[in-house]
């Protein structure tokens, strides 16, 4: 299109291997600045454009598929201000950086430091935005926060092409609202995100994982409860407790991470704590499972009160379909994966089922992602009192629904 | 709008929630003209006090009926002005609301009123081996509804965040009358984080689910005595140089060390030019070797005193004298401005000096007490009010610190909030795009402008109507979901 070109933006086509869900943009874009993608967004209101924000693409099969899309805008070459794409404050342990950096290059510039940013559980080839859009987090979550927590400011650029900025570079800020709570996890529904400025950790002298393989189990889940319990309570003080269930009739393993200094003789400690719910190993690499998720095709997360986690686990086993079901058990925020062929019926008896078990205990459940084809029939999302106010925030930043439509929570 | 056009709405009130929860004596509305920022005052145009979120739902649907501005109010603690009243308007204070609902401990959370002190919670769970993170130096009064709304932090916050890191529901009511519940395992938009830190003016809090955290199994604090704030400076730097984390580093400068001697006779290093406290905890292990990190760190750096405390009575002693430093200064000055600024940690030691440069340009004296680990500056800025043009004098410095800030990337509030005091700074850190971008999400929750009106940000300007071209009917409305927009 002519008006696109006009920005002087790379716009072209885009190739089958774009689909966002399964809808074919018609045009990708490559920006390479803040005000490009404003420009893109401005020629996108004028012709009612629908448009996609993405990074990587290691998750642009999540959430609901888009309505429409006519343009995605692929943020892969934006640059900030000064044409880097990380700014690193070493000293004040703050990084400002570009949404389309892949992690694993952020995490080489930083590291280089001494620093990180301590999320994990994202894929390392994804980028910074598609990380917040999407509010992926992995089992340092117990102990950092997720995204939002790490988050201290953040630009966008809305569906008109406003560009609104808000928080700064330092970690300590309460002036003005927090856009980066609201961006974080938005699924490119309010605008695009293209810059974010992140509080940093020093990366931790040391690391050790206390994995236990099959937990006892005194009574079914009991076990595990109490292991979980105890440990997230532990003075010793792990940065993560994870678990992994791979089938739903046998015990899960239960493994958590000790990290910095004396991290050896906090195993140590741990690891008499576990002993009692099966033989405890120490070790100075995670589990080949740890920080991955269970599966790709078809994937949920679960989410309830820390408490009820061995419920949540005893209800999926329940459902009678072969689930793997691996996260942060401490935290109580579980994936599960399903196999492919679950087949369109099963999974929506399996998906309805369980969140009513899940609202029993207080929580909830997100279908990540599911073919097309078999998640027709279910919201993928789940209710939530919070709608009406959710809707009338779409409805201010995006009024012609022309951002990400239709692949959020209450079809926003 | 004059006080007899809130005959109707307090009556209303009076049937509502029983006489005695309506406040409309002008004697006793005076209470409560001004929260902790003093010298902003506005005699409220009636005062109630509900004792239940279905009150205050119903109260604000009455305002909502005849067009009402209301502000809720906690313990009045606020450095910002955020509970700052209005005359025309209706202040709605939570202090009936001081109920701990649960204490839920396999869950790690408690659920509580918003009149429900800081503190309280903290007590509420320390004999279980838990706490409540976030610390403000007012928590013995400051409730956990004001909280919420300035997302306080408080000297702990460097290693455990604020307020917005540790709650994990909250039910509030809408400006609209509306009762919502907020949590973090719902899906959608992050709305609990949005809402906590909005000053009020996104609805009010009537409960709030808070996470509690362990007691660590060690607290070490340290003080150490530098004869300058430069030394002291560059022993922070080194020590979250080297890749520790403490709880806390506070530092003060040799005028509030003295002004917290006259106050509370905390016996800190003579000749200090500045003190420096560090509290380090977490596995003992860590927390030794951090230890020997930290004094050697400091001693390298010039530190010709440390103590240490390992229990919670030397802990206070040592505490005492920064714990007091704000109304310390009293002692030596007979009014003072209370700044929050925040500067990168690493450009403290040139905004200090500059602090120190227009101190001397001015003719005000400057105290300067600080949460050095995260550039939270709290200049308390000293005058004499009965000296003619010394008040307005000590303003401009005040002010010139926080364009100091906004200079060297910072910001003009760590954690007091913007509320009244601050409005007209905020187009200084932000543009306009930036600012109505924030009203987009005001007008979401508050299209009418009645919950809290006047803080936060300079003009507001009417939400109206939804702004955009409509194109054919709406994908929510014809599938039901919704009704209008």
């Amino acid at each position: 299109m002519e008006a696109l070109h006009e920005t002087g933006v790379t716009v072209h086509p885009a190739t089958p291997d774009r689909t966002v869900g399964g809808v074919l943009p018609r045009w990708v874009a490559l920006p390479e600045s803040t005000d490009e993608v404003a420009a893109l967004m401005r020629v996108s209101a004028a012709h009612d454009l629908a448009v996609v924000p993405a990074g990587g693409g290691t998750k642009l099969g999540w959430g609901d598929p888009p309505e429409r899309c006519d343009l995605l805008i692929d943020t892969r070459r934006l640059l900030l201000g000064n044409g880097s794409t990380v700014e690193h404050s070493a000293g004040d342990l703050v990084a400002r950086v570009s949404a389309g950096l892949a992690l694993d290059v952020l995490d080489s510039t930083l590291s280089r430091f001494g620093q990180e940013l301590a999320l994990d559980g994202v894929p390392r080839t994804g980028t910074v935005g598609g990380m917040l859009a999407t509010a992926v987090a992995g089992p340092r979550r117990f102990r950092y926060g997720t995204a939002r927590d790490l988050l201290i400011g953040i630009t966008v650029v809305l569906a008109d092409g406003t560009i609104a900025s808000s928080g700064g570079n330092v970690v300590k800020n309460v002036a003005g609202y927090d856009l980066g709570k609201l961006f974080t996890g938005s699924y490119g529904t309010l605008g695009v995100i293209t810059e974010a400025v992140f509080r940093l950790h020093p990366i931790p002298a040391d690391r050790r994982w206390i994995t236990v393989e099959r937990v006892s189990q005194a009574g079914a889940g009991h076990g595990t409860a109490a292991l979980v319990t105890e440990l997230a309570a532990a003075l010793a003080e792990p940065s993560a407790i994870e678990l992994d269930r791979p089938d739903p009739l046998g015990a899960p393993t239960l493994s958590a991470l000790v990290e910095g200094v004396a991290a050896g003789s906090r195993a140590e400690t741990l690891r008499r704590l576990m002993d009692g719910y099966g033989s405890a190993l120490i070790t100075a690499e995670a589990p080949a499972w740890w920080a991955v998720p269970p599966g790709a095709d078809v994937l949920l997360e679960l989410r309830v009160p820390p408490a009820a986690a061995h419920l949540a686990l005893r209800a999926v086993a329940a459902r009678g379909l072969p689930a793997r079901v691996r996260g942060s058990v401490a935290s109580a925020v579980l994936r599960v994966a399903l196999p492919a062929d679950v087949g369109e019926a099963a999974f929506a008896g399996f998906v309805t089922g369980l969140r009513d078990d899940l609202r029993e205990l207080g929580g909830g459940l997100t279908v990540l992602t599911a073919p097309p084809e078999i998640a027709r029939r279910v919201d993928r999302w789940g209710p939530s009192g919070a709608l009406p106010l959710m809707r009338r925030i779409k409805e201010r930043f995006d009024p012609d629904r022309r951002m990400s439509p239709g692949r959020f929570a209450g079809g926003i | 709008m004059s006080a007899k056009t809130l005959d109707e709405p307090a009556r209303r009130f009076e049937e509502l929630l029983g006489p005695g929860s309506v406040i409309t004596d002008p004697v006793r509305l005076r209470t409560y003209e001004c929260d902790g920022l003093t010298h902003h005052r506005a005699t409220p145009g009636v005062v109630v006090l509900p004792e239940s979120a279905e009150q205050i739902a119903a109260v604000v649907r009455i305002c909502n009926e005849y067009g009402l501005p209301f502000v809720a109010r906690g313990a009045g603690t606020g450095l910002s002005g955020g509970a700052l009243p209005r005359t025309d308007g209706v202040l709605v204070v939570t202090s009936k609301m001081r109920r701990i609902l649960s204490v839920d401990v396999p869950n790690r959370r408690a659920t509580v009123e918003p009149g429900v002190t800081n503190l309280a919670i903290t007590e509420a769970v320390r004999d279980l081996g838990y706490y409540y993170a976030p610390d403000p130096s007012s928590q013995q009064v400051c409730t956990i509804g004001g909280n919420v709304a300035e997302n306080s932090g408080g000297a702990h916050c460097l290693k455990y965040g604020f307020t917005v890191n540790h709650v994990v529901g909250l039910e509030i009511v809408t400006p609209d009358g509306d009762i919502v519940e907020l949590a973090d395992v719902d899906s959608g938009y992050d709305l609990l984080g949005t809402f906590v830190g909005s000053e009020g003016t996104l609805g009010i809090a009537t409960k709030v689910v808070v996470r509690l955290s362990r007691l660590p199994e060690t607290v070490t604090t340290l003080l150490a005595a530098f004869e300058d704030i430069e030394r002291g400076g560059r022993a922070v730097s080194a020590i979250i140089g080297g890749g520790i984390v403490p709880a806390a580093i506070e530092m003060m400068d040799a005028l509030a060390v003295e002004a917290a001697e006259a106050a509370v006779a905390c016996a800190y290093p003579e000749g200090a030019g500045a003190v420096l406290i560090v509290e380090l905890d977490g596995p003992a292990e860590e927390v030794a070797h951090q230890f020997g990190e930290v004094t050697r760190i400091c001693r390298e750096n010039g530190a010709f005193e440390i103590r240490v405390a390992d229990d919670p009575v030397e802990r206070a002693a040592i505490w005492r004298g920064r714990k007091s430093a704000f109304a310390a200064v009293g002692r030596i000055s007979p009014a003072y401005i209370v700044q929050d600024g925040v500067v990168p940690r690493t450009a403290l030691p040139e905004v200090l000096a500059r602090i120190d440069g227009l101190s001397r340009e001015y003719g005000i004296r400057v105290a300067n007490v600080f949460h050095a680990g995260d550039g939270n500056l709290h200049p308390l800025v000293l005058f004499d009010d009965a000296e003619p043009g010394a008040g307005e004098r000590a303003e401009i410095v005040s002010g010139r610190i926080l364009d100091l800030c906004i200079e060297h990337g910072g910001s003009i509030t760590g954690e007091h909030g913007v509320g009244v005091d601050k409005s007209r700074y905020m187009p200084k850190m932000f543009s306009d795009d930036d600012l109505d971008t924030m009203q987009l999400v005001r007008c979401a929750f508050d299209p009418r402008g009645l919950s809290n009106p006047g803080k936060i940000f300079p003009t507001p300007r009417l939400c109206g109507e939804v702004p955009g071209v409509r194109k054919g009917v709406h994908p929510l409305v014809e599938s039901g979901q919704a009704e209008h927009f």
